[in-house]
């Protein structure tokens, strides 16, 4: 070969040296994953329009359809302010589930995924790069719902400490279910069946929740399950600090609930791709 | 190349056995490969070529047996095996939504090149296989030929020691194929250890120093192509005599020529005789013919091709165009091996 060179930089050591060596290359081969997803994106319009427009007609339906006769059990009468955190979370984690699940099961099928595999880096880190990708396309959907939210009347009233607060703990909850969707993703045989599978867990927990109406406007038994959904804890949290008020332990019960699904989800998500082959 | 066979071997394969559910893949297969040289795995869908090749490339475990590649074991030090080798699937390995610089590009960075480094791979690499025109493209709009070519150059970005190549030219049109071939000629001229899988035996016989046929996922033949095409005879002449009259003539012409008596086929007008001497003999042989004033119809110089190798080992033909079985674990068949064995 013609070629110069090549520098044997660091090609010995690959997977090799010592934990922060090797969490340093974990998290730059994560990087460049990351990278080459965010890149992907730009030949598949298909994705983008789901992150920008669904979320954009959720919010008109919601504010302006059923706004009218749920606004009325609002105190205070409000609903475009009681309204957008929910919707905004709800549509983060509804695409965490599309672009992660999806583009998991995709990547399985492919022959690149056996280029990654046998190439001498960590396989997590093609997770990671995914579900980081991922909370990047959030953001996107997240800024293009913010414009829509202010145009039909909502305000962050608990100033920009509340805001990126609010946003940053809405990301996060992304990328919890984002590992979730990346493990459907991988136990699931195909790609349909990860958003029916993925969808049927997510639904419950999005509507049934205070995103969209107060859970005391509902019946007993389902408050008893909409008062510990998740979902609830992180709506009703992202919910005050949007609005400057206190969200006091609900914070913590969002947060505790994101760190598990993360957690136990990435646990499965890791030890489910280290043994699967190409389906 | 250097005739000397003296390289060690590169990539051994000891006795694996691998078994889907209740199908068993590979059934004990054994056999390797020297440094610097060309190992060719022949063998017709389902024998268990790309099971070997994923089970040497880290991506399956086996059963049972030993695999290393360059002395280093598949199974006890995979990450030390990805760091040797290159990949180049019967799918195309690469993102289909990337361009293809940015495919070896990703691959450089996946290899610890820096970015300037990498940057300067992808470049040097889409030139040297002349995808530079088409480096800023998506890979979906490359062609089927244009993608294998960038999947061996993503294989090639951290130059391996030992290259795998499966099936790298199945559902090639014909100009491609042609066009791959000499890519891997390329690769060959520069050292390359390669193991090269494949159902085309003309590419076997084209582009292997040595070559092992596996069919049920068990080696039953290994050889160089000459001495693979030896088990099933030399070459041998063929000649069609317009007058039947005048075949006797023929064949006492035929004889003293080559020392050898044809035998006769009255009924085509057809002599056959093996050809020792390849076709030195030819000027021979038709000088004695229009000696003895015999006109000939036809002449030929058949040359056994591995497809008689492989049905002399089987008894059966090499069923090599059944192009949309990609996974061959799919096609994996419950072994025969009574056929195998005593032909083997």
């Amino acid at each position: 070969m013609s070629t110069a060179a090549l520098p044997a930089m660091g090609l010995d050591e690959l997977g090799r040296g010592s934990l922060a060596y090797r969490a340093k290359w974990w998290l730059s081969d994560a990087w460049v994953i990351t990278l080459r997803n965010l890149r992907r994106v730009r030949s598949q319009p298909d994705i983008l329009v789901s992150i920008t427009l669904q979320p954009i007609m959720f919010i008109v339906l919601f504010r302006y359809v059923f706004g009218g006769a749920i606004g009325q059990s609002i105190s205070g009468g409000d609903y475009a302010q009681f309204l957008m955190p929910g919707i905004f979370l709800q549509s983060i984690v509804f695409s965490s589930i599309f672009t992660t699940g999806t583009g998991v099961a995709d990547d399985m099928k492919r022959g690149v995924i056996d280029r990654f595999r046998s190439l001498p880096i960590s396989r997590s880190s093609v997770l990671l790069g995914r579900t980081v990708a991922d909370v990047g396309l959030n953001a996107i959907s997240v800024a293009v719902m913010i414009i829509v939210g202010l145009l039909v009347g909502f305000r962050f009233e608990g100033g920009f400490v509340g805001a990126v607060l609010g946003l940053s703990m809405m990301l996060f909850f992304g990328f919890a279910f984002s590992w979730l969707a990346a493990w459907l993703g991988l136990v699931v045989p195909s790609i349909e069946s990860v958003q029916t599978v993925g969808f049927m867990f997510v639904f419950p927990l999005t509507f049934a929740s205070s995103a969209f109406a107060p859970a005391e406007t509902m019946p007993g038994w389902l408050q008893a399950f909409v008062n510990h959904n998740p979902f609830t804890y992180a709506v009703d949290t992202i919910r005050a600090w949007f609005n400057g008020s206190e969200a006091g332990s609900d914070a913590w019960w969002a947060l505790g609930w994101a760190v598990a699904i993360l957690l136990v989800f990435m646990a499965l998500s890791v030890r489910t791709f280290r043994r699967a082959t190409t389906k | 190349m250097s005739p000397s066979r003296g390289g060690s071997a590169a990539i051994v394969v000891e006795d694996v056995v691998l078994k889907y559910g209740k199908t068993v893949a590979l059934d004990g297969l054994s056999f390797s490969g020297e440094e610097g040289r060309v190992l060719g795995v022949l063998g017709p869908n389902g024998a268990g070529k790309t099971t070997a090749v994923r089970i040497l490339s880290t991506l399956l475990r086996v059963d049972s047996g030993h695999a290393s590649v360059c002395g280093v074991d598949v199974a006890r030090d995979p990450h030390g095996v990805r760091r040797l080798i290159g990949l180049t699937g019967q799918y195309a390995a690469v993102d289909e939504f990337l361009t293809g610089w940015e495919n070896l590009e990703m691959v450089a960075r996946l290899f610890r090149l820096s970015r300037k480094q990498a940057r300067e791979r992808a470049d040097e690499l889409l030139e040297q296989f002349d995808l530079a025109d088409a480096a800023s493209r998506p890979v979906k709009t490359y062609s089927g030929g244009m993608r294998r070519r960038l999947d061996i150059a993503a294989s090639l970005v951290a130059k391996p020691r030992v290259m795998f190549l499966d099936e790298p030219t199945t559902g090639l049109d014909p100009r491609s194929r042609v066009g791959m071939w000499s890519v891997i000629k390329d690769l060959v001229r520069e050292g390359t250890t390669m193991l090269l899988t494949t159902q085309y035996l003309d590419e076997a016989d084209r582009l292997a120093d040595s070559i092992v046929v596996i069919d049920h996922g068990k080696a039953i033949a290994r050889g160089t192509s000459d001495e693979l095409k030896s088990m099933v005879g030399g070459e041998r002449l063929e000649l069609r005599v317009r007058d039947r009259s005048k075949l006797a003539a023929a064949a006492t012409a035929v004889e003293a020529a080559l020392k050898e008596a044809p035998s006769v086929d009255v009924d085509a007008g057809v002599l056959r005789a093996s050809a020792s001497r390849g076709a030195a003999m030819l000027p021979d042989v038709i000088r004695e013919l229009d000696e003895a004033g015999v006109r000939i119809e036809d002449v030929a110089i058949h040359r056994p091709t591995l497809d008689d190798v492989f049905f002399s080992l089987t008894g059966r033909a090499a069923e090599p165009e059944t192009l949309n079985q990609p996974d061959e674990t799919d096609a994996a068949q419950p072994p025969a091996n009574e056929r195998v064995e005593e032909s083997a």
